[in-house]
């Protein structure tokens, strides 16, 4: 159970090289081992999807997978989403929208987003709403979220 | 008064205040800069796990810690034996009540566990994953004791010599037994409310640190009451206050919950004292659904009299309240707001209302957003629908006729009880609401309409939910703000951000009573180093109370930088304004100009133009509201009810709400949209069930059902202005509870509608099992 792991995890393009338990989660070993706290745990339990990250792009909770099992995989978390200066226009657009009021379950969200818009990005209302109902929020009541979403979508697809 | 602020100080300000400008807290949530509890971190922290009672009431009759302390890893490992010198978690200082001070719960269980989740044994390691191992190795044994699982059950004994019902609790006025005596018709409820908590999304948390150098601890993590909870801390801990200081991080979600005083914030403030290293507990999930307050649970045996014309003549009310294990830091205050606001927005002539204040073996229970007024608001809506339905009158007509007219204002609710302080409801024009909202709604269409779909054999209908919201409760805020020599603006308020949009709104309000852009303005708010005061943000106060200092502290800034540039640019303060920092003559829009930093500069200590001035630009200000302040709204709902399923489908949702006046129309409907999200939780899907037990059998969010997108409706939102507060120099009137308010209500009421079984609903949540259970006995059914 205690046995050490030498791993390297690639989070945003740079390489983390750690020692992990074998039962450390992913979401524990980038939060206190990297460094990189924007990804929030909320239950633990995989229902609440505060934890969302990309792994090689498609959405992941990483309360739910351990560390060792991400070896040689692009871990992309909300640290990673804006460019310098330049938010992503997920993030302007969560601004905008007011998508956001105490922010905890943002990160969980915008992941989620990117790699939907990512790996669909014609995606219908219909279906953007069953994805988006993955996540949870406890301020908003989701029709912000939505609502920025739908905006960012419409502007990634017209392109820059 | 509140139009004069905006015009008087130029283009920039007029504009800032009422606009839904973008949120200051915005930038660092949407990047992962934010820093939550989990978030901090202290060289050498130890991480603390707490070991809980599996038993909902038994006594400990043996605690072996020796395999866990000799965990390698494991840095201490505490029982009640190792404290007791703490005393229990006390009651905040305005609460006080000599009678309920035996029901407090110790920081670590002494003798007797009294639900499942109470702590008993704190484990101290170098990992947060050592602490569990090392908490799975203490052995504690039990005998187990009759367990209590409702209010309305036989009470029994909390310790000896102490039963379970802490306090009988009575609020009334006129004459209850004459009002019953000449009544037309008397209607009898019996109602319950579910068991329900705010359950933010992020767990709590608490870090302990002691700072030997300065010989001062601090508590990271604080929230919502952080300088009140100071003073408790400081009672508790037998410490000067300038020895504890507490700190507010990002905050994931409040709702009344999160922020109060718990064993664990005592526990890590003592541990990192003794233990001589900084001390951090991040609350996991399922420890959040057995342990933190939950609330909402009572129920309600009313009755109501009216004449033959559906005019209320009384409401008599008897209510048993789950209290929980022990009773928290609010005391009964649940309890007393619960009766005191039963009468709501309507006359009525005489009231009684007797309260059953009960502990039992479950979580213990405190405010969860609207406290009281959720529950009341469900039991007063369901008697005048009940009303309606009795005499045969429309449901609209009824509350009309009963509702206090615009011209009774302001209005005086006095109670008999000496110690049971007035309600003076400020201003409102609660018709006049209920018109506009039904019109928007398209009300009186929408009854044929769904009459036909029910015809058609669809289970469809509409509900009522009218509530009154109470908020800026005083007795005094304050605030300091500082202009730099580079401009910079700093206003230090002892205020506190769960994620309403307080910076937000604290920097509109500064900008345009001062004159600058409000993104040039930081807000403290939670520090208690940096302010020695403040009330913190709960019950709806913080825009009211912290927002009126802020606006008294930036005028007071304003008329100190204005005498200053009357010299400087030798002109009478009266003819000058500033806008966007800059002073300059009303009447000379191209004439010599100085900036709000160069009269910092000129005001600093040494300045030769000082003069007799006190140095420095910056001001304090205090605001005492006489009062407090009463928003109102009506909740409007459509739903559908599948037979086969029991399911409910809420197809359209309104909620309109008198606010006064709304520094940030955005964020004013994020707080009621949000707010309603969580009342339909309340209303169809959040229950902390528990077994005969006491078991809680909701203790993952897979069994505790929290609303996702999927059954979020598009909730409508009509935010009036139509009654500004007399109390406040901006009329403002508070918006963080009325979402959730009238939800319970205007649900029921729609869901007795669509199945057509006027009263069916007596219970909320309304679950599909509860809808089926009604179907099959309305129809005779017991299969």
């Amino acid at each position: 159970m205690t046995r050490k792991h030498d791993i390297t995890l690639t989070i945003n393009g740079h390489d983390h090289a750690i020692t992990v338990d074998a039962r450390r989660t992913l979401a524990d070993a980038i939060r206190d081992q990297c460094g990189q706290t924007g990804t929030h745990i909320g239950c633990e339990h995989g229902v609440c999807g505060s934890c969302t990250l990309l792994l090689d792009g498609v959405p992941v909770r990483s309360c739910l997978i351990f560390a060792v099992q991400c070896v040689g995989v692009a871990i992309r978390t909300v640290e990673g989403l804006a460019q310098g200066d330049e938010l992503h226009p997920l993030q302007r657009s969560f601004i905008e929208h007011h998508a956001l009021q105490c922010g905890f379950c943002t990160p969980g969200f915008l992941m989620l987003a990117v790699g939907i818009l990512e790996n669909e990005p014609n995606i219908s209302d219909a279906d953007l709403r069953a994805a988006l109902s993955s996540n949870l929020c406890r301020c908003t009541g989701y029709a912000n979220i939505v609502k920025a979403v739908r905006a960012a979508a419409d502007e990634l697809r017209a392109g820059p | 008064m509140a139009a004069e602020t905006g015009t008087e100080t130029g283009t920039e300000t007029s504009q800032v205040l009422g606009r839904s400008v973008e949120r200051l807290e915005d930038p660092p949530l949407v990047t992962g800069d934010a820093r939550f509890a989990g978030d901090i971190n202290f060289p050498h922290q130890l991480h603390m796990r707490v070991v809980r009672s599996p038993h909902a009431h038994a006594e400990i009759t043996s605690i072996d810690c020796r395999a866990a302390a000799a965990l390698p890893g494991i840095f201490a490992v505490w029982t009640a034996a190792d404290i007791p010198d703490i005393g229990p978690v006390d009651f905040r200082a305005d609460r006080a009540s000599e009678n309920l001070k035996p029901y407090r719960q110790p920081v670590l269980a002494k003798g007797r566990v009294r639900y499942v989740g109470d702590p008993v044994v704190a484990v101290f390691a170098e990992d947060p994953y050592l602490a569990e191992d090392g908490a799975e190795l203490v052995a504690v044994d039990y005998a187990e004791l009759r367990v209590i699982v409702a209010a309305d059950q036989e009470p029994g004994e909390f310790s000896p010599g102490l039963g379970t019902e802490a306090a009988l609790l009575t609020h009334s006025f006129g004459d209850i037994e004459a009002a019953f005596a000449g009544a037309h018709k008397v209607i009898a409820l019996d109602l319950l409310t579910g068991r329900h908590s705010g359950v933010p999304l992020e767990t709590r948390g608490a870090i302990g640190r002691y700072d030997a150098a300065n010989d001062i601890l601090e508590l990271h993590g604080a929230a919502k009451v952080i300088h009140r909870n100071k003073e408790t801390l400081v009672a508790m801990l037998g410490c000067d206050p300038a020895q504890l200081h507490l700190h507010e991080c990002h905050i994931g979600g409040g709702f009344g919950i999160r922020g109060e005083l718990y064993p664990e914030d005592v526990l890590v403030l003592v541990a990192a004292k003794r233990l001589g290293r900084p001390v951090k507990w991040i609350e996991d999930r399922h420890e959040h659904l057995m342990c933190a307050n939950q609330g909402r649970e009572q129920r309600h045996l009313a009755r109501i009299a009216v004449d033959k014309d559906g005019h209320i003549l009384g409401i008599d009310d008897e209510i048993f309240h789950d209290q929980g294990g022990y009773v928290r830091t609010h005391g009964s205050n649940v309890a007393n707001r619960t009766m005191c606001m039963l009468t709501g927005l309507y006359h009525v002539p005489a009231f009684r209302a007797v309260t059953h204040f009960r502990l039992t073996n479950k979580t213990p229970c405190a405010t969860y957003r609207a406290p009281g007024r959720f529950e009341s608001t469900f039991v007063r809506e369901q008697l005048i629908d009940a009303v309606a339905a009795e005499l045969n009158l429309d449901r609209v007509t009824v509350r009309r006729r009963n509702l206090i007219p615009a011209s009774d204002f302001p209005y005086r609710l006095s109670f008999d009880e000496p110690h049971v302080g007035d309600l003076n409801f400020d201003s409102g024009d609660y018709a006049l609401l209920l018109d506009k909202a039904l019109t928007k709604f398209g009300w009186d269409d929408l009854q044929a309409d769904l009459a036909r779909r029910r015809e058609g054999g669809e289970m469809v209908g509409t509900g009522i939910g009218m509530f009154l919201e109470e908020g800026g409760r005083g007795p005094s805020d304050g605030a300091k703000i500082a202009v730099d020599g580079a401009g910079g603006v700093e206003v230090i308020t002892g205020g506190a951000s769960l994620g309403q949009g307080f910076e937000t709104a604290m920097a509109q309000i500064c900008a345009a009573a001062l004159g600058v852009g409000y993104k040039s303005i930081r807000v403290i708010h939670g520090q208690t180093d940096r302010i020695p005061y403040g009330i913190g943000a709960h019950a709806t106060r913080a825009t009211v109370l912290t927002g009126g200092a802020v606006h008294v502290t930036a005028l007071k800034l304003r008329a100190k930088a204005l005498d200053m540039a009357a010299e400087l640019l030798q002109a009478p303060a009266e003819a000058l304004e500033i806008s966007d920092g800059t002073i300059r003559r009303r009447d000379d829009a191209a004439g010599a100009t100085m900036t709000l930093a160069e009269v910092a500069r000129r005001l600093a200590p040494g300045s030769k133009v000082l003069g007799g001035r006190e140095p420095g630009l910056w001001a304090e200000g205090f605001f005492n509201p006489t009062d407090t302040v009463f928003p109102y709204g009506v909740h409007l709902a459509q739903v559908k009810v599948d037979p086969g399923t029991g399911g409910i489908t809420v197809e359209r949702f309104m909620v309109a709400y008198d606010v006064g006046r709304a520094v940030n129309p955005a964020m004013v409907e994020g707080q009621l949209v949000g707010g309603c999200l969580q009342g339909l939780g309340g209303a169809l899907y959040e229950e902390f069930a528990y077994d005969e037990n006491g078991q809680p059998l909701a203790v993952t969010l897979a069994d505790y059902l929290l609303p996702t997108l999927g059954e979020a409706p598009e909730v409508e939102v009509l935010v009036t202005e139509d009654a500004p507060s007399p109390l406040n120099p901006l009329g403002i009137k508070s918006a963080g509870e009325g979402g959730i308010n009238g939800v319970g209500a205007a649900i029921a009421g729609a869901v007795n509608e669509a199945i057509s079984i006027p009263g069916a609903v007596r219970r909320l949540p309304i679950t599909p099992q509860r809808i089926r259970d009604i179907l099959r006995a309305a129809a005779g059914r017991t299969d």
